[in-house]
């Protein structure tokens, strides 16, 4: 078949209707697409929650809590508050934004923090997720334990060569626990997240 | 030219990255582990299969004057279907590519091959043709992150190859790095040919 001569109608026409076609096939794909997009970006968002908590036995969806901008998940045992989880975020990264999830103990204690979304150089920034750099935060308080590099006068050993990436890291774990204390550490505020609050108040002690 | 020959055509001899030197942006870019390679690599694949086929399809009722109009909205159309399906079953993946999967729009392979294959041949010749591109594009592009994945982080597909801590040649996972990967295998592969008159 000859190919369709280039006048204006037929330019309208077949630009239309192809146009309307991949609306059509894109809406039939998001439409498919969806819950399990849903479900997969849920999923990451468990995962990194339970990595980070001490073992709890309450669904910290349910304690989702939004302050400026941050995201906190409370995790309860048999009604009694052990931690919680804040989704921080930091913009003074390498490559601009990246986000982490870190665990707090009631007291403010770091329990865990797992890097949730980062695009650091590889091989520099990007090693913030190996044990080595990660796993020094796990059981110090931000209250004695300086959140700065050493560089920078602060208790943090640096990743090597990626002074910018490891500030970063600081700046965010910083950001939630200025947060966390703010509005959690108090009896008042965790008792809204909970419903125990003579319990919650034991914990605070801890 | 024989429909087998339009497949083999693009894993050597008229090879996407090594030969025609199209879309090297995602060459340079993405390929610094050997995951990251590999699916870069099939994502654009499967782009390409998508978008021919389809154009192939199409092709007689596309006035000549608005063909590459129809072709971006086509290959626009298919990389956010693949975006899609990344996003829903690969999450994993879709999160180490970020960015460059919505960038396969602009990757001028795919609207290349449209351009000088799929409008002119037909349906199942324009589908071997994707996908040899497309492999010949994934090959080229595992073979670069491989190089530059044990040089610059010591390790094979995330297997470390070294003992913890010891020092790689960082160089070759920053984008010097890839340069200088991609200009010796380029010059490898010339001399092959060479020697082998393909």
């Amino acid at each position: 078949m000859a190919k369709m001569e280039s006048t204006l109608k037929n330019m309208v026409l077949s630009l239309t209707l192809i146009s309307m076609l991949m609306a059509a096939l894109l809406g039939t794909v998001y439409t498919m697409t969806k819950a399990p997009i849903e479900k997969a970006d849920k999923e990451k968002e468990i995962s990194a929650v339970k990595e980070v908590l001490p073992a709890y036995d309450n669904d910290p969806m349910k304690t989702k809590k939004e302050i400026d901008g941050l995201t906190f998940y409370t995790g309860t045992k048999s009604g009694q508050v052990v931690g919680c989880a804040v989704r921080t975020f930091t913009t003074k990264g390498f490559a601009g934004r990246f986000d982490l999830m870190v665990g707090f103990k009631p007291n403010g204690t770091i329990n865990k923090i797992a890097v949730l979304e980062q695009k650091e150089t590889p091989g520099l920034g990007a090693k913030m997720t190996d044990s080595k750099f990660i796993d020094q935060f796990n059981e110090k308080n931000p209250a004695v334990f300086r959140l700065k590099v050493k560089k920078d006068v602060g208790d943090v050993d640096a990743i090597s060569a990626a002074t910018i990436s490891s500030r970063a890291f600081c700046d965010g774990v910083q950001k939630a626990y200025d947060l966390y204390m703010k509005n959690f550490a108090k009896p008042v505020v965790a008792g809204a997240a909970t419903t125990d609050t003579v319990k919650v108040k034991g914990g605070q002690h801890e | 030219m024989s429909n087998m020959k339009a497949f083999t055509n693009g894993l050597i001899k008229e090879n996407p990255t090594f030969v025609l030197v199209l879309g090297t942006c995602p060459v340079l870019a993405i390929t610094t582990t050997g995951f990251n390679g590999v699916g870069m690599g099939l994502a654009t694949a499967m782009v390409l299969v998508l978008s021919n086929v389809f154009i192939s399809l199409v092709k007689d009722y596309i006035p000549d004057k608005v063909r590459i109009a129809v072709f971006i909205t086509v290959i626009a159309t298919m990389v956010t279907v693949v975006e899609l399906l990344m996003k829903a079953y690969t999450p994993g993946l879709y999160k180490a590519l970020g960015i460059f999967i919505p960038l396969i729009i602009v990757n001028c392979l795919v609207l290349g091959r449209a351009e000088a294959f799929a409008q002119k041949k037909g349906v199942w010749a324009s589908f071997l043709d994707g996908l040899g591109m497309g492999l010949g594009f994934t090959i080229a592009l595992t073979l670069i992150s491989i190089v530059r994945e044990i040089l610059g982080n010591g390790s094979f597909f995330t297997i470390p190859l070294l003992p913890a801590g010891s020092s790689t040649m960082l160089l070759f996972i920053l984008p010097p790095g890839a340069f200088l990967t991609f200009g010796l295998l380029f010059a490898i592969m010339n001399a092959l040919k060479k020697k082998y008159k393909m």
